[in-house]
């Protein structure tokens, strides 16, 4: 049974609450160790983005003297101050405008161009469709090292060149495979009964497009959103690569890399810049966790 | 010129925002448009590929033909000048550092998917009976959201040799031991890394696991119970065999990850200690020696470890596919 | 309709794309034009250095309107690289060394800086500095901002009493003292990391081998597997690394910057650190060393035929885009004026000889001054000058070795590699 079909089993089988394993009361020792197992692991999985937030708060004095945990005894002696100065001096804050500048037309450019792609994989027939597709999934797998020099190339001597144009259409090109996967699968899981009616109104195919299939599709969509968003936020190579070393447009974590690599003590600095950079995507991810996880188990997962 | 350029920015982020969305629909409708006024049969054959061409269009240029030029590439000279053949292969297999990349991938390849699926398995297992399940899936699932080099600056910050930074090493030395140098001991230093993958990774698995696990029919699991197997038995003879597609995607999934990571080794020790991977060595020998020859050599042989995945990633489709 | 708009925002949006960046530059503006013009700078100052560059800069900022976007990196001849082959760069960065401005400059990225005074500069810069900085013979490509005395021998004044002029009365001291190790060495710098060790190395074949071999050697004309570049590795391991505090692991673990660390320790962990002139800054920020406490004596000789010899580095800047701010920038970074900022806040040496020596705030950099001044034998770091292959491969080997002493043999195989591949 593939994650596809699991999804639609889910659906069928949601009438009784209980889960696979739930079933078995089992000993109350072992009750015990399920709940010492998973607390624990819950715990140490913490910790370190814990000691990270902890770290960024404290003095200089304080963390050449010893280390985060410390901080959690009194006396608690906690300051902004690190976080103002790497707004200011090491340029955070503008970072993060960049940041925001690169992955919010990337996902829209991404979204809109993948949309069409896979609606006519899902719902049209033309001679090869399947093979095309093939092909996509195939790309799914495709390391973006083995295209940065010839697309490099392509830009160089270009107005493109090292604009953030270029990185939008590069995140685009990188993002389709999986873009067009995920929605070609919900897309093609949709009631067919719903667009044979509205073909035999007479609607084209524009407009159950947009009448139809993409309020429809709002899951798929939501899940593609974040997933993209995530991906570009958090990229470092495509930017470091296409955007070139001028300070004003670095976004956030090649800001945060070059900070790393410079700072042997200082660690208050770089922790706070980290935890910046963290920021949005925490907030991303608790907010619309339910789609992410939705959109996760409705396919195979970016690579 | 900083107010010019951040006006600039913003006119031009609001014209692509909205304007590309627009001209994308604007296409997609004058396409539909030109095609009404074909004949209907002629429509039919033209339509779909009209509607896919965009898509075609960026992944040709930016995926398909820049694999195969980078191929081409990793024949010629670091000037692309001249052609020199299986030149630039035969200096990567015989230096000892590039030889170091490929035994580091390997190492990922095996030991992170083993390691994700492995604890992903038992946490998924095991949070399905509690009640808090959601909340304990949400923490593990925590680290995907953030970068790798943000996840690189925390485990530095846990592996870092001074006891009175590094997490780690104060728990050693406050149970007595010596503070060990993690990022800088071989071969350990590795696993060290690859723990932080599986820091980023784990989630993944929890989640899609989780739910392969609720979709396995109950009828099945009481039917074992009542025939009195134990859990462990429930769980080899039932819940695995039915598990593993599902195992068999988030294999894949971080194999791929493996295979392609870049970030996590580039912050925390830019493949110094006998960690360098491929990724890293080909950004190296691109944009600190400018081979390019050889950064193009590197890029072919991280693309050909990934083929077999790519053939089983389609074949698994394929099937799936069928039970359409 | 809807075509016309669709079109009509496409070719909008691209308009708007290809009028985005580009600088215009107009030649013979006047200082007070900059007003609103900003100029980027890439370089591998951080921390306290970021600072005092920023300082530095302050006064011309305030002058002309116009302000500085910095960024540090150490990884920034990668960095660069990528700029070239996509076209954008910043305006000023600072290499590493005078290899770079050299590659940089076949490149076609690097700007000739003809509008600077090149007499004057030399005028005021240390002997052979100006040169370094040239391309194809007569081309300044590369203005030195900032000068180093390497190879000094850092001390505690309140542990260590005596300038030893023989290795002999150097142990007999440490010896006197009792403190278990003698050296503290400290290599790790990102992805710079070894570059302390390459100091040492450069140090110690200057002083065994003397100039010629060491020009040489810089050049790329030595082998790496010869005598005697092998002879400075194997002093560095058994005098060095036998007796380094913490073993190979803090040699290859710690921060450059924390080196003082055991120095100023109390008790201290050992007695001795080899370091650049810029050090002090260091000591004083992050192990809360006083100017009294710092002090420092000249390595000494190894060789009875080479005598007073002394390695040194300087930071150059070049420029990649030739725009008014940028030449104005640059034109105030070599006067004495703006470097005397940095040398007042201490751990700077300028690059300008006509900064008086009192203008120094501590004894160490007013002593190292005036060596710059009035040294014999005298090289620009040997590391700096090689091309990024080969200094890559030397950085790592120091990280190798001093991990390994062991494996001499393979480290200066693989350097001799590069030397040989970057040869081709």
């Amino acid at each position: 049974m593939t994650t596809a079909t699991a999804m639609k089993t889910t659906a069928r089988t949601n009438a009784p609450r209980a889960t696979a394993t739930s079933r078995n009361k089992g000993s109350r020792w072992g009750r015990s160790l399920t709940h010492t197992l998973l607390i624990s692991v819950a715990v140490l999985w913490l910790i370190p983005a814990l000691g990270l937030l902890v770290a960024s708060f404290r003095t200089a004095a304080d963390t050449n003297a010893g280390g985060w945990w410390t901080a959690l005894l009194p006396p608690w002696e906690f300051t902004f101050a690190n976080y103002e100065f790497v707004m200011q001096r090491d340029g955070i804050w503008n970072a993060f405008l960049n940041s925001l500048y690169i992955t919010i037309p990337a996902t829209v450019l991404v979204t809109m161009v993948a949309g069409f792609a896979a609606y006519a994989f899902a719902w049209m027939t033309f001679p090869g469709r399947d093979a095309l597709f093939l092909v996509m999934v195939g790309l799914l797998v495709v390391p973006l090292q083995v295209t940065l020099i010839p697309v490099l190339g392509l830009f160089r001597g270009t107005e493109l060149a090292g604009s953030f144009l270029a990185v939008w259409l590069a995140h685009t090109g990188y993002g389709l495979p999986f873009a067009v996967y995920l929605l070609r699968n919900y897309m093609g899981g949709l009631p067919g009964s719903v667009m044979e009616a509205a073909k035999i109104d007479g609607a084209g195919h524009a407009q159950i497009y947009f009448r139809l299939i993409l309020p429809m599709s709002v899951p798929a969509l939501a899940a593609l959103i974040i997933f993209q968003f995530l991906w570009v936020w958090n990229d470092l190579l495509v930017a470091m690569v296409f955007l070139g070393p001028v300070p004003a447009n670095l976004p956030l974590p090649v800001t945060l890399a070059n900070l790393v690599t410079n700072f042997g003590g200082g660690w208050q600095f770089v922790t706070a810049a980290a935890f910046i950079s963290m920021i949005v995507p925490l907030v991303v991810f608790f907010a619309l966790q339910r789609f992410f996880v939705h959109g996760i188990t409705a396919g195979s997962v970016k690579g | 010129m900083l107010a010019e350029l951040l006006n600039n920015r913003i006119l031009l982020g609001l014209i692509v925002v909205i304007g590309v969305p627009a001209a994308i629909c604007g296409y997609v409708m004058l396409v539909e448009r030109v095609l009404r006024g074909l004949r209907p049969r002629t429509a039919v054959k033209i339509r779909p590929w009209l509607w896919v061409l965009p898509a075609i269009a960026f992944l040709t240029v930016f995926l398909v033909y820049p694999t195969i030029a980078t191929i081409w590439r990793s024949l010629f000279d670091r000037r692309g000048e001249s052609f020199v053949g299986l030149e630039n292969y035969i200096w990567f297999f015989t230096n000892s550092e590039n030889l170091t990349a490929i035994r580091n991938n390997a190492l990922w390849a095996i030991v992170l998917p083993a390691l994700v699926v492995g604890l992903g398995l038992l946490i998924a297992v095991f949070a399905d009976r509690v009640k808090y399940e959601v909340a304990v899936r949400s923490i593990i699932f925590l680290p995907m959201a953030i970068s790798a080099v943000a996840a690189g600056v925390i485990w530095r910050l846990m592996y870092d040799f001074n006891p009175r930074v590094g997490t780690i090493n104060a728990a050693i030395t406050g149970l007595g031991g010596d503070a060990r140098p993690l990022l800088s001991e071989q071969p350990w230093n590795n696993l060290l890394l690859i723990v932080v993958g599986m820091w980023m990774m784990t989630g993944l698995a929890v989640v899609v696991l989780g739910s392969g696990l609720k979709s396995i029919p109950v009828e099945l699991l009481e039917a074992a119970r009542i025939d009195g197997a134990s859990e462990w038995r429930v769980f080899r003879s039932v819940i695995y065999p039915l598990l593993k597609p599902t195992i068999a995607v988030v294999m894949t999934t971080v194999l791929i990850f493996a295979l392609k990571t870049f970030d996590v080794v580039f912050v925390m020790t830019n493949g110094n200690f006998g960690t360098e991977v491929m990724a890293n060595l080909m950004y190296r020998q691109l944009f600190q020696f400018t081979q390019e020859g050889r950064a193009a050599t590197v890029a072919v042989l991280l693309f050909l470890a990934t083929v077999p995945l790519m053939a089983l990633q389609i074949r698994r489709f394929k099937q799936q596919e069928e039970m359409r | 309709m809807l075509a016309a708009t669709a079109g009509a925002t496409t070719v909008a949006m691209l308009a708007a794309a290809c009028g985005n960046g580009g600088n215009g530059a107009e030649p013979g503006s006047d200082d007070a034009d900059l007003a609103g013009q900003t100029v980027s700078v890439m370089a591998t100052w951080g921390g306290e250095e970021q600072d005092s560059f920023l300082a530095m800069v302050a006064p011309w900022e305030e002058r002309t309107g116009a302000t500085v976007e910095f960024t540090s990196t150490r990884d920034i001849t990668a960095q660069i690289t990528a700029g070239i082959a996509s076209g954008q760069l910043p305006d000023l960065a600072g290499p590493p060394g005078p290899a770079q401005v050299h590659e940089w400059f076949e490149a076609g990225a690097v700007q000739p800086l003809d509008f600077l005074d090149l007499e004057a500069y030399k005028a005021s810069t240390p002997g052979g500095f100006a040169e370094l900085g040239m391309v194809d013979g007569d081309t300044l490509a590369g203005v030195f901002i900032r000068a180093a005395v390497k190879g000094l021998t850092f001390y505690n004044t309140g542990v260590w009493e005596g300038e030893p002029t023989t290795l002999d009365d150097l142990n007999e001291i440490a010896a006197g003292i009792g403190v278990e190790h003698t050296w503290c060495v400290a290599m790790e710098s990102g992805a710079a990391s070894g570059w302390a060790g390459t100091d040492w190395i450069e140090n110690i074949l200057l002083r065994q081998s003397g100039p010629e071999v060491y020009d040489a050697w810089a050049a790329g004309e030595l082998e790496w597997t010869s005598p005697e570049v092998r002879e400075a590795f194997e002093f560095f391991r058994d005098e060095i690394l036998a007796d380094a505090y913490g073993g190979g692991n803090w040699v290859v673990n710690t921060n450059f910057g924390r080196v003082g660390g055991p120095i100023f320790a109390d008790p201290p962990g050992c007695l001795l650190a080899q370091q650049g002139s810029f050090i002090t800054d260091f000591f004083q920020n992050e192990e809360g060393a006083t100017t009294d406490e710092i002090s420092f004596f000249a390595f000494p000789d190894l060789n009875d035929e080479f005598t007073g010899a002394l390695t040194g580095g300087g930071d150059l800047i070049t420029m990649f885009n030739d725009t008014p701010a940028a030449r104005s920038l640059l034109e105030w970074l070599i006067s004495a004026e703006a470097q005397q900022i940095w040398v007042e806040r201490g751990g700077f040496l300028a690059a300008n000889t006509d900064i008086p020596l009192d203008a120094y705030p501590d004894e160490v950099n007013r002593r190292a001054a005036e060596i710059l001044n009035t040294v014999e034998i005298f090289r620009f770091d040997a590391s700096d000058m090689m091309p990024a292959g080969v200094q890559d491969a030397f950085h790592r080997g120091m990280v190798t070795f001093a991990q390994d002493p062991g494996s001499l043999d393979s480290v200066l195989d693989s350097i001799e590699a590069a030397r040989q591949d970057a040869a081709s």
